[in-house]
């Protein structure tokens, strides 16, 4: 309770002062975080796209994964995002509990799309995909595969033990509505970065 | 609880010995812990330093004494070259990640920022103290890797691969390099942190009145750096991580196919080491700015009360700034010329470095025409800044040369090269310290350092120096490659052998002019000369606190700004500087 009050008297005390964007300290330090982050899968997809254009052949995706299967991990993860809006918009009107229900939809999306993944890590591993060597002839597609995707997925991880935390503390009272549109900025982040993981690494 | 005004809850003065010195979230406690960090290290990568030079002085030499330090490295006395590569290894990222990012954002930063800014703390002080103990943890295990098997980390402090992705390649190729890699994943995360709340902080947490054309200029170059560096770490990392997977899950990101070990060709395939060239230069150029900007906005911070006039070009200066952070951050390539680049793609990196000496050039010529026509007070952080500016003007001669393809090609990876970013980021930097440090001592412990000592560390700081690097930019014309470990069998080097003895001893000669700063530092803790309020009559905020500021910085009244940050020699004011909290009917406004 104690460390409550004082948390939000801070926010409310750099709120008094010149705000160049109009947004907390907090808000701002998310963005920025975003930024950096995004930077980091950028740095990851370019180091893919480097070898990629470097191999002589590529793996025609098509025929190692499951594309429909990825199409509907994709729309789960994406649909997580509406279900995070409608939660920030919950929490931002005073609906405490309709925000909890939204976030656990989103938990619930976040966790499919998980065990999806899970479910493709296992059936490329099964037919003989590694870190080192895959049936397909680039071994660094497997690799580059593995590395990006399970960075991703960490993301999500995290991204859910947050959300997790969000629903329970929101259930009970003590987050703000500030705190929850912090985790939905995340969260949205996140499904932002499959996007582009789905597009460069599956489609094209 | 009872909260008399609303926001000073947080201020709460803490009580306890931990928490008001080692688990501490007051700016400027965590402020002195990463001065002091900074100086346990510098210590320590200055003597990796001197010891390199010993060997390139004398190669072959016996050191009973040493081997008894080291017996893997120094095994019967005499240095091995697998040793001697971590020495410079561990010399560069020490001194880049663990000196200099300490004491001029850990330190400054954190001391600086809501000072200068009229902030209380920091926006987020729990993550500010989480900052430096993700920083001490990194600095232990980058320090420990001298201990292991093997030996610490040999692959440069840009750890290019395959040295650094093939365990057998070199003895520090085995747990050395995988905990350089993590020490390094841990500062990248300290930074990230301390990075996220000096934005935030200057962004939100200003003081009324403090507009940003009204700031310091340390603010400003602190402001950059924190940008560029939360831009540019990020790639570091992904590169970081595929690094790692190629030592420990056998990918081959970084590594073509046929590389020969030990007589076994390796099972990589398909990667190319230029991969990660490209990913740590792309960190590694805009570190450089990272490191600099600070260095150089304390220059202009320092000579202000000293010339006692408005420095010369502020708003040209801070454009400066952000042209530097944003050319700085599409020129990395520049280190790249002899891999191989396509000459026009290399042309592009050329013409981009070039431009870099425009801002650069107009913050140096900004340096010096403040200088014009003024009364200047040599006192000892005056001579610092006035030193930074000449070798600033030196290292960046350098940087043209190294910047242009076609010269770059003969001096890549020769001593010139050496000599010329010491004289950025180790000279201008470290003088920017010096600087920082002689002039806001008063404030940071509430007494004066010895002004004598502080002359007689600059002069035998600064001829040392430049005896050490300039002679390093010949020795480079000459043809002398760096990180050799040694020159006997290479004739055409003959005629400059007695010229390395002579930079070893004046390297020497510089390592023990620091003993006096070090000396006069922990006295003037103790014993110096108490300082007053605003010993120097400068104008920023800091000076309005007083010496040491207290918990919560500003009592408790918040300081309100009505002026820049350089109101010398004001006309129809009562003293030739106006704080600047002064308000306009005390003395006429002019920025």
């Amino acid at each position: 309770m104690h460390a409550q009050t004082m948390k939000m008297e801070t926010q409310e005390l750099s709120f008094e002062k010149e705000t160049t964007f109009g947004v907390s300290w907090q808000k701002l330090m998310m963005w920025i975080f975003i930024v950096g982050d995004a930077l980091l899968f950028a740095g990851l997809l370019a180091g893919y796209g480097f070898v990629r254009l470097a191999s002589p052949s590529w793996p025609n995706q098509s025929e190692v994964f499951h594309l429909e299967l990825i199409g509907v991990m994709t729309f789960v993860l994406i649909s997580s995002s509406a279900t995070m809006a409608a939660a920030v918009g919950a929490a931002q009107q005073g609906k405490r509990s309709q925000a909890t229900k939204f976030i656990l939809f989103t938990i619930i999306g976040g966790l499919i799309f998980m065990g999806m993944q899970a479910y493709e890590w296992s059936s490329l591993i099964g037919e003989g995909a590694s870190l080192t060597a895959n049936p397909w002839g680039v071994p660094l597609f497997g690799a580059a595969f593995f590395a990006i995707t399970g960075f991703h997925g960490s993301h999500v991880l995290s991204g859910l033990i947050i959300l997790a935390i969000v629903a329970i503390r929101n259930s009970s009272g003590r987050s703000t509505a500030a705190g929850v549109e912090l985790a939905g900025l995340y969260w949205h982040f996140v499904d932002l970065v499959w996007v582009f993981v789905f597009t460069l690494f599956y489609l094209i | 609880m009872t909260v008399a005004h609303s926001g000073e809850a947080v201020h709460h003065e803490p009580q306890s010995f931990i928490s008001k010195y080692i688990f501490s979230k007051d700016h400027k406690v965590i402020a002195l812990q990463y001065m002091l960090t900074g100086v346990v290290v510098a210590v320590i990568s200055g003597l990796l330093a001197m010891w390199i030079r010993l060997q390139l002085a004398w190669p072959g030499a016996n050191y009973p004494v040493l081997e008894k330090l080291f017996p893997d490295g120094m095994g019967g006395g005499v240095m091995k070259p697998e040793f001697y590569i971590s020495l410079v290894t561990m010399h560069g990222t020490l001194m880049v990640f663990f000196v200099i990012s300490p004491v001029l954002l850990g330190a400054f930063g954190n001391y600086l920022i809501p000072l200068q800014i009229g902030a209380r703390d920091m926006a987020f002080p729990f993550l500010n103290m989480l900052s430096y103990w993700v920083f001490f943890l990194a600095t232990i295990i980058m320090l420990s890797s001298f201990f292991l098997e093997g030996g610490a980390a040999a692959a440069g402090w840009t750890s290019y691969p395959p040295l650094s992705a093939v365990k057998q390649a070199i003895p520090g190729s085995e747990m050395g390099q995988t905990f350089w890699l993590l020490a390094m994943a841990l500062f990248i995360v300290s930074f990230t942190m301390g990075g996220l709340n000096y934005f935030a902080t200057i962004v939100n947490m200003r003081a009324k009145g403090m507009t940003y054309m009204r700031m310091p200029m340390t603010v400003w170059s602190l402001f950059l750096a924190t940008i560029i560096g939360l831009l540019s770490f990020p790639p570091l990392t992904a590169a970081a991580i595929l690094l790692l997977f190629d030592r420990h899950g056998g990918t081959s990101f970084y590594l073509p196919a046929g590389l020969f070990f030990g007589n076994q060709v390796l099972p990589h395939q398909g990667g190319t080491p230029l991969l990660w060239q490209h990913l740590f230069w792309f960190l590694g150029h805009p570190e450089v700015y990272v490191l600099i900007l600070p260095a150089l906005g304390i220059a202009f911070d320092v000579l202000a009360p000293f010339i006692r006039k408005p420095i010369f070009g502020y708003r040209i200066v801070v454009y400066s700034f952000f042209t530097i952070g944003f050319l700085g951050m599409v020129v990395w390539g520049h280190h790249m010329f002899v891999s191989g680049m396509n000459p026009w793609l290399g042309e592009f990196f050329s013409v981009g470095t070039l431009l870099i000496t425009i801002p650069s050039a107009l913050i140096g010529v900004s340096l010096l025409a403040s200088l014009w026509g003024a009364s200047i007070r040599f006192t000892t952080p005056m001579l610092f800044a006035l030193g930074l500016i000449a070798f600033f003007g030196l290292g960046g001669f350098g940087g043209i040369f190294l910047g242009t393809a076609t010269s770059d090609i003969y001096l890549h990876d020769t001593y010139f090269v050496v000599g010329h970013f010491h004289f950025m980021i180790g000279g201008v930097t470290l003088l920017g310290m010096f600087a920082g440090t002689y002039y806001w001592f008063p404030k940071m412990f509430g007494r004066m350092m010895n002004e004598t000592l502080g002359k007689i560390h600059f002069w035998s700081t600064l001829i040392p120096f430049y005896c050490v690097f300039l002679t390093q930019h010949f020795l480079g014309f000459g043809g002398m490659p760096r990180r050799y470990y040694a020159f006997n069998d290479f004739q055409y080097l003959d005629p400059i052998r007695d010229i390395n003895v002579f930079v070893t001893i004046c390297s020497f000669v510089l390592g023990t002019a620091q003993l006096l700063f070090l000396y006069n530092f922990f006295v003037s803790i103790i014993a110096g000369a108490k300082a007053e309020r605003n010993p120097w009559k400068a104008t920023t905020l800091e000076w309005t606190a007083p010496s040491p500021p207290p918990h919560g910085n500003w009592g408790a009244e918040e300081p309100v700004v009505h002026r820049w940050a350089y109101e010398y020699n004001v006309e129809g004011a009562s003293e030739d500087f106006v704080l600047q909290t002064a308000p306009a009917s005390k003395a006429p406004v002019t920025a």
